[in-house]
C-alpha cells in the first residue's frame, strides 16, 4: 500500500474491496466507542436533526452519507460539541464517549475536543509555520515542554499523516504555502498531535483533486488501526472505499445504518436504495 | 442674473442636444432599417457631451481670466503716476473702482477718474458678458451639429460615452491628488521663505522654542527649535496610544468574538459616538473634568500632577481615538476566517487561547494598520492639546508637567495680528510641513501594512 503513489486509483480499488469484504466480520468484534441516543438538534426554532441513535464502532471508519442539508455534518459536529460555537444551536438527547455523557455539565469541552479531534471540509491551516501548526494543539494542552519533545511530537504526527517526507526540509515555512492535499494532511497531523481517540472528518476531500483525495483515503485506511474515524462524505464511492460502517441520513433523520457492504449491496429502506443508485441527491 | 442666464443656457443645450441625439438615431434606424449599434440614450448622451464640454470649457476659462482682464482694463483709466508706482496704492485704487462699478459705494470722496473708470468697467463687463455668451452658444451649436452629423446606425456612441465617463472619473481623482500637491507646494514655498530667516539646522535640531512677538523687531530675535514641540507631540501621542490601544483592542475582541449580535448592534454605534464628539468638547472635558481629577488623584498618592499636562491631554486624546482602533480592529478580526477559529477550537483550545494565539496573530498586520491610522489622527489633533496640555513649549521629560505640540504652536503663531512677512508667522508653514511629512509617513506605513494583510488568505 505504501508503493504506487503514481497511480493511487489503480491501487485503491482492491484495497477498498478488501476493507468492505471484511467489514461485517470486523465490525462484530469491535466495541462501541461513541453511542448516540435520540439526538436532536435545533437551530433556533428550526429542527435540523430528529432523534438520531447510532453506535460508532471502535477503531473502524464510519461514514455518514446523504444528500446536502440532511443533517450529517450537524450530527458530526455534535460529537465534539462544535455546535456550541454556533449561536442559537441546541442539542437534545444523549451522546456517550466510552460510556461518558459528553453533554454532562461537569464535562470539560476542552478535554472532550482533545479526545475527539476534527478535520474540516476546507483545509484550514493556521497562518503559522508547518511546525507551529502541528505543535499548536500539544502546546495548549501542556503536552510538550521542551523543544526536543515538540520536535518529536511534530515529526511523529507528520509521519502518521504521511506528510513528513514531503515537508521535512521546510518545517519552518508557512503551512498556507502547501498544496490543498498537503494542507489537509497537515490538518490531520495537527489533529493527531493532540493524541485523540476519535477523529471526525467533515467532507475532508471535497476541496481536493482526485489524486490528493486518493492519498487522503489511503491515509484514513491506515489511521483506523489506531483511531476511531467518522467521516462525512458526499461521495458514495468514497464511503464504499474507506468505511466499514455506513449511516444514511435524509432530511434530518437517520434512515438506515449498518455494515458498509450491506448498505451498498442490500439496503433495507427504499430511500437508501434510491440514494445509492443515484435517483436523488 | 448672469448665473441665471448661464444656467438656463446650459440646461437648454443639454435638453436640445440629448433630444436631437436620441430622436435622430431613432429616425435613422427607422429609415435605414438597420439595427443601432448603441441605444438612442447613448447617442443622446454623446451629443450632449460634444455640446456641453466646449461650452463649459469656455465659461470656465472666462471665469479664470475674468478678474485679470478687468483689472488690466481698469489700469488704462487710472493716472499714469499711480500705475507706475504700483504696490498697495494701485491695488487699493483698483478695488475702489471695482466697488464703484458694482454699485457698492466707497469710503471718502470719489475722484473724477475713478467715476469714469467705474462707468467704463460697467459697460465693459456687460459687453464682455454678451460676447462670452454668444461665443459659448456658437461653440455649443458647432459641437451639436458636428456630433449630429456623425450619427449613423453603426456609430459607437456607447463606447464614446463610456470613454467620457472614464475621463470624468479620472479627472475627479486628479483633482484630489492635485489638491494634495497644491497644499504641499504652498507649504514648501512658505517654509522656504521661513528658512531664509532661520537656518534649517537651528529649526530641526534647536531645543529652545521662543518665537517672541513680531513687535519686538521685524524678522529679529526669537528661537525656533522644533525639538520641544516634536517631543511634546510624541509624548502626548504615546500617552494617547497607551490609553487607546488596550481599551480599543479589547473592546474589538469583545465585539467580534464575545458579544451577541444584539449587544453588538447597540454597543458598536455607542462606541462610535465617541468619534463624533467635536474635539473642542473633548478639550474642555479635559480642562474641566479630567485635569482636576488627575491633579487630586496625584495629590492623594503623593505625586505632583498638574491639571493641564501632557498626561491630561494624552488620556483624553486616547479616549477620542478609541473608536478608530476598536471599529477598525473589529472589522479586521471579523475578517479572519471562521475556519481558522473552528480549527483551533476543534483542537480543544479555549476561546481566549484561540483569540490570543490564532485570531489576533492572524489579524495583527491589520490591527497595526488601524493603530497607525489612529496615531496619525492623534498627531494632527489640536483642540484637546490647546486646552489641556498647558501650552508650555519647553523641553521636559516629565509627563505630569505642561507641554505643547506642533499643532498648538501653529495655532499660536497664526492667531492674532500676523502679516506673513516675518519668521514669527512663517514658522507655522515649516511646522505644518513637518507635521504633514510625519503623518504621511505613518499613513503610507499603515496602508502598506494593511495591503500586505489582505494577501494573507487569498
Amino acid at each position: 500500500m505504501a508503493s504506487g503513489m503514481n497511480f493511487p486509483h489503480a491501487e485503491l480499488t482492491p484495497n477498498a474491496e478488501q476493507a468492505t469484504d471484511h467489514g461485517a466480520a470486523e465490525l462484530a468484534q469491535r466495541s462501541v466507542r461513541v453511542r448516540a441516543s435520540d439526538v436532536s438538534v435545533f437551530y433556533g426554532a428550526k429542527q435540523a436533526l430528529f432523534d438520531v441513535s447510532v453506535d460508532i464502532p471502535d477503531r473502524a471508519v464510519t461514514a455518514f452519507i446523504g444528500p446536502s442539508g440532511c443533517g450529517k455534518s450537524t450530527f458530526l459536529r455534535c460529537i465534539n460539541r462544535m455546535n456550541d460555537t454556533i449561536e442559537g444551536a441546541r442539542v437534545g438527547g444523549k451522546i456517550e464517549l466510552d460510556g461518558e455523557d459528553i453533554y454532562d455539565p461537569s464535562l470539560d469541552v476542552v478535554e472532550l475536543r482533545a479526545r475527539v479531534g476534527m478535520v474540516f471540509q476546507k483545509p484550514n491551516p493556521f497562518p503559522k509555520s508547518i511546525f507551529e501548526n502541528v505543535a499548536y494543539g500539544p502546546r495548549i494542552h501542556g503536552l510538550i515542554r521542551t523543544k526536543a519533545e515538540a520536535e518529536e511530537v511534530v515529526v511523529s504526527s507528520l509521519r502518521k499523516a504521511g506528510l513528513f517526507n514531503e515537508v521535512k526540509d521546510r518545517l519552518h515555512e508557512p503551512g498556507t504555502g502547501l498544496s490543498g492535499g498537503q494542507q489537509q494532511r497537515l490538518c490531520i497531523a495537527r489533529a493527531i498531535a493532540v493524541g485523540p481517540e476519535v477523529i471526525l472528518m467533515d467532507e475532508p476531500c471535497s476541496a481536493l483533486d482526485p489524486i490528493a483525495t486518493a492519498i487522503i483515503e489511503e491515509l484514513i485506511d491506515e489511521l483506523r488501526e489506531n483511531y476511531t474515524i467518522i467521516i462525512v462524505t458526499h461521495s458514495m464511492q468514497q464511503a464504499a472505499r474507506v468505511s466499514q460502517k455506513t449511516a444514511f441520513f435524509h432530511l434530518g433523520n437517520l434512515v438506515e445504518e449498518g455494515p458498509t457492504d450491506k448498505i451498498f449491496t442490500n439496503p433495507e429502506d427504499k430511500r437508501t436504495q434510491d440514494y445509492i443508485t443515484g435517483r436523488f441527491g | 442674473m448672469n448665473t441665471l442666464i448661464i444656467t438656463a443656457l446650459i440646461l437648454a443645450f443639454l435638453g436640445i442636444a440629448y433630444q436631437t441625439g436620441s430622436s435622430r438615431s431613432r429616425a435613422l434606424a427607422g429609415t435605414s432599417g438597420r439595427r443601432l449599434h448603441s441605444r438612442p440614450s447613448y447617442h443622446g448622451s454623446a451629443i450632449a457631451i460634444w455640446t456641453l464640454v466646449p461650452l463649459l470649457l469656455l465659461l470656465g476659462a472666462w471665469a479664470l481670466l475674468d478678474s485679470y482682464v478687468i483689472r488690466t482694463f481698469i489700469t488704462w483709466y487710472l493716472p499714469e503716476s499711480l500705475v507706475a508706482e504700483g504696490g498697495n496704492a494701485l491695488r487699493a485704487s483698483i478695488a475702489r473702482v471695482e466697488a464703484l462699478a458694482t454699485g457698492y459705494g466707497v469710503v471718502g470722496e470719489v475722484q473724477e477718474f475713478e467715476r469714469t473708470a467705474a462707468q467704463a468697467v460697467g459697460r465693459f463687463q456687460t459687453t464682455a458678458f454678451l460676447i462670452v455668451v454668444a461665443a459659448a452658444t456658437t461653440l455649443a451649436a458647432l459641437g451639436l451639429f458636428y456630433a449630429r452629423k456623425r450619427i449613423t446606425p453603426q456609430f459607437r456612441a456607447r463606447n464614446e460615452v463610456e470613454g467620457a465617463v472614464r475621463i470624468l472619473l479620472l479627472a475627479c481623482s486628479v483633482v484630489a491628488i492635485l489638491t494634495t500637491f497644491g497644499i504641499v507646494a504652498s507649504l514648501l514655498t512658505e517654509a522656504m521663505r521661513f528658512f531664509s530667516f532661520v537656518n534649517p539646522l537651528d529649526f530641526f535640531f534647536g531645543t529652545v522654542w521662543n518665537p517672541r512677538f513680531s513687535t519686538t523687531g521685524a524678522g529679529g530675535g526669537g528661537e525656533y527649535g522644533l525639538i520641544p514641540l516634536l517631543w511634546g507631540t510624541i509624548q502626548i501621542t504615546i500617552i494617547a496610544i497607551l490609553t487607546a490601544v488596550p481599551i480599543g483592542l479589547m473592546a474589538a475582541v469583545y465585539l467580534s468574538q464575545y458579544a451577541k449580535p444584539r449587544v453588538r448592534s447597540v454597543v458598536k454605534p455607542l462606541i462610535e459616538v465617541l468619534a463624533g464628539i467635536p474635539t473642542i468638547v473633548y478639550g474642555f472635558f479635559a480642562l474641566v473634568t479630567v485635569g482636576p481629577f488627575l491633579a487630586s488623584f496625584g495629590d492623594a498618592i503623593g505625586v505632583d500632577i498638574r491639571a493641564t499636562s501632557a498626561l491630561t491631554a494624552g488620556i483624553v486624546m486616547g479616549v477620542m481615538i478609541i473608536p478608530f482602533i476598536s471599529s477598525l480592529s473589529d472589522d479586521i478580526i471579523r475578517q479572519v476566517p471562521t475556519a481558522m477559529r473552528d480549527g483551533s477550537l476543534g483542537l480543544g483550545a479555549t476561546k481566549s487561547e484561540t483569540i490570543r494565539r490564532v485570531i489576533l496573530p492572524a489579524a495583527l498586520p491589520g490591527i497595526v494598520g488601524a493603530i497607525l491610522l489612529a496615531v496619525s489622527r492623534a498627531i494632527g489633533e489640536t483642540m484637546i492639546v490647546v486646552l489641556a496640555a498647558g501650552n508650555s513649549p519647553v523641553l521636559r521629560f516629565n509627563p505630569f508637567e505642561p507641554t505643547s505640540t506642533i499643532t498648538v504652536s501653529i495655532v499660536n503663531q497664526l492667531t492674532g495680528d500676523s502679516d506673513f512677512a516675518g519668521p514669527q508667522s512663517l514658522v507655522a508653514f515649516a511646522l505644518g510641513l513637518t507635521l504633514f511629512v510625519l503623518t504621511l509617513v505613518l499613513n503610507v506605513g499603515a496602508l502598506y501594512i494593511v495591503r500586505r494583510f489582505r494577501e494573507q488568505y487569498d
